[in-house]
């Protein structure tokens, strides 16, 4: 495992040295992903190659009949995956996201009003916490909140009755810009689920159920190389956490069918990375020859499964927890996890974090620094997994309301920089980026509304 | 509506910066552009279009052509035409710009020659531009036609035509043959449009490795 990580960094650090070395002069996001994409294809196929084996196989008859058998339990399975490893993991991202430099910016040794003391030195434009109050103004202090209002302290009759009639009348219309709006301030647990799927526009049709069924055909007739990849991911992520193991085997039913599901080519419409092509074996540029790899053109880093887990508290049904999945997939999570400009993108996440902190903790920022522990380091993964596997889970689905509320991922930088802000006392007294990751090593008792609220509306300024 | 480019020469861009340019040691902040047209007669301005480099605020001169014998004036027809909303971020910095002849100060009837004048106050950026500049001038107008009489002046329909023995109304039946074409447009319409994706090529995804142009 030592010789593979070692692998990896020192590819990792030949992109950052082409990097800094090259002359990008148009569209730097697509210079910068393309080599990074090039990056994640060697690696693949020199798995391939190193295992010997293939991409995609088509499975014998006999194993066809063990899988479908299996299906419902895939998780049984004790496949050897000792010599498989994640193409990458977020903190090799994060390497390729510091070393994005724009080469008409001024990035000169002396220290100027713009110096960008964080990691990320693009300058794209952020919100500031005038302008997050305005776009967030649901959750301020004179609004109910679920999350906040309804502890029990707080008799129901104030709020959260009337929150839960209003949320089974939205319901009952189906109105989906008033369930997005509804849905600002939290979701009742008992209406989460319906609220969630009338949001994101999923109803189970029988062609929907039929679609879900073809890709399970198409799992169960190709085992693609992938499938280890989704496989070991599964079992060093969500295996291995408390509230998500028992979901093991919903997981794969979705992955495995996710992989194979064309329909998602679509998003790269609006994404700026592409997916990998190959051609069919022995018919080498031959454009009708030409499919993409995997089918659905995403290939998963260590983690990816986070993406699923939470959502099997809410739907049980396969190809409906698998529609939701998809939706999100195609409207918020891929955003977490390539390159570019967009204001809910990572990049743009990484550098409204910085700058919160910068400006709303200036001294904290500064300590972390001159330590070596800069701040994003740690809230780095936090982000790319939308907080998943760090919060409790009715935490966690709390602040995904918020994320289809708005239509938008900023609140992760905000909840990242509110994180810090809440251990700020413990974390100015820590001299090393081990001891800082050890105060923030766990979220899971943390309380994601009332954080947000007071950094947003009750810190002075 | 049409549009037809007109041929331009963009000379070089020239400095505007106080002191001499060699010593001084910021970097200049006003950028002029001259736009010719050598071989077109005057002509009316109808689109410029062009892609942004990190360039602020745009302002437009133009000078027309008079009859007069009074020699052609400089005037301003746009002015501090904002393209990045915060000069210090990449917001509108790269971005396709159109700029039309309604959004104009003054009439755009008989462009002699265009100065183009950018600004970019931020000291953070090395260089910043205009690319692609196009200048579009009005098309020729599409052919007006002349309808035939009897279409913009249908002849009112007084008398019923006789009735055939033995055939059903003529009116009746087009009613009813508007019907079932209406029924067949919404079931075309209700066709389903998920698709059951193939990702193999007739059955076979045995693949080479992946290939990285």
């Amino acid at each position: 495992m030592l010789q593979e990580e070692s692998d990896l960094s020192l590819v990792i650090a030949q992109i950052v040295q082409k990097l800094k070395g090259s002359n990008l002069y148009a569209q730097l996001e697509r210079q910068a992903w393309g080599s990074w994409e090039k990056r994640i294809l060697k690696s693949l196929n020199s798995m391939c190659t190193e295992l010997s084996i293939p991409l995609a196989r088509k499975r014998p008859v006999g194993e066809q009949k063990e899988l479908l058998n299996k299906w419902n339990e895939m998780g049984t399975d004790e496949p050897d995956l000792s010599l498989f490893r994640p193409v990458y993991a977020p903190k090799d991202f994060l390497e390729v996201l510091i070393n994005l430099r724009n080469p008409n910016y001024e990035n000169g040794d002396s220290l100027s009003f713009r110096t960008h003391l964080g990691l990320i030195q693009v300058p794209l434009k952020v919100k500031g916490i005038p302008e997050l109050k305005e776009f967030f103004v649901e959750l301020g202090l004179t609004t109910g909140q679920l999350g906040i209002d309804d502890s029990t302290q707080v008799p129901p009759e104030l709020f959260e009755n009337e929150h839960v009639r209003i949320g089974q009348k939205v319901l009952a219309e189906q109105d989906s810009a008033a369930a997005q709006q509804y849905i600002r301030q939290g979701s009742p647990t008992a209406l989460r689920a319906e609220l969630w799927a009338l949001i994101l526009n999923i109803s189970s049709q029988p062609e929907d159920i039929l679609y879900y069924e073809q890709l399970k055909t198409n799992v169960i007739q190709h085992d693609l190389l992938v499938d280890s990849l989704i496989y070991k991911d599964v079992k060093l992520t969500a295996s291995n956490d408390d509230y998500y193991f028992v979901f093991e085997d919903y997981l794969y039913q979705v992955l495995l069918c996710f992989s194979r599901d064309t329909s998602v080519l679509g998003h790269f419409a609006y994404n700026s990375a592409s997916p990998p092509k190959s051609y069919i074996r022995g018919k080498l540029g031959l454009e009708e020859y030409a499919v993409f790899y995997p089918p659905n053109g995403v290939i998963p880093f260590h983690g990816f499964s986070m993406y699923v887990a939470p959502l099997c508290f809410l739907y049980h049904e396969p190809s409906k927890l698998y529609q939701i999945f998809r939706e999100m997939y195609v409207r918020f999570f891929f955003r977490l996890h390539s390159i570019s400009s967009h204001p809910s993108g990572i990049v743009s996440l990484c550098l409204l974090f910085e700058t919160l902190l910068q400006t709303y903790l200036p001294q904290l920022f500064y300590h972390l620094r001159e330590i070596g522990a800069q701040p994003l380091r740690i809230s780095f993964k936090w982000m790319v997994r939308a907080f998943s596997g760090y919060l409790a889970t009715d935490q966690l689905l709390l602040l995904w309301d918020r994320i289809l509320g708005y239509n938008s991922l900023e609140i992760l930088a905000v909840l990242a920089a509110a994180v810090f802000a809440f251990r700020a006392v413990n974390l100015m007294e820590v001299t090393s980026l081990a001891a800082a990751e050890a105060v923030l090593a766990d979220l899971s008792t943390l309380k994601v509304m009332p954080l947000l609220q007071i950094f947003l509306f009750a810190t002075v300024t | 509506m049409s549009r037809v480019s007109v041929p331009c020469h963009v000379k070089g861009t020239v400095a505007l910066q106080v002191g001499d340019v060699r010593t001084s040691q910021g970097r200049p902040g006003v950028l002029v552009i001259d736009v010719t047209f050598p071989s077109v007669a005057p002509f009316e301005l109808q689109e410029i279009m062009f892609k942004n480099y990190y360039t602020a605020f745009l302002s437009i001169r133009v000078r027309q052509h008079t009859s007069t014998h009074t020699p052609a004036k400089w005037v301003t027809c746009l002015r501090d035409y904002c393209l990045m909303p915060d000069p210090h971020s990449e917001e509108g910095a790269q971005e396709y710009v159109s700029l039309f002849k309604h959004q104009m100060l003054c009439d755009m009837a008989r462009v002699l020659e265009l100065r183009l004048i950018l600004r970019q106050p931020s000291p953070l950026w090395l260089s910043f531009t205009v690319e692609e500049l196009q200048i579009y001038q009005q098309g020729p107008k599409s052919p007006s036609m002349t309808f035939p009489k009897w279409l913009s002046h249908p002849v009112p329909c007084d008398q019923s035509a006789p009735l055939i023995e033995g055939l059903p109304e003529p009116s009746r039946v087009s009613s009813e043959v508007q019907q079932m074409w209406a029924l067949t447009e919404m079931i075309r319409a209700s066709h389903t449009s998920t698709r059951i994706g193939r990702f193999d090529v007739d059955g076979c995804y045995d693949l080479n490795l992946l290939s990285y142009t």
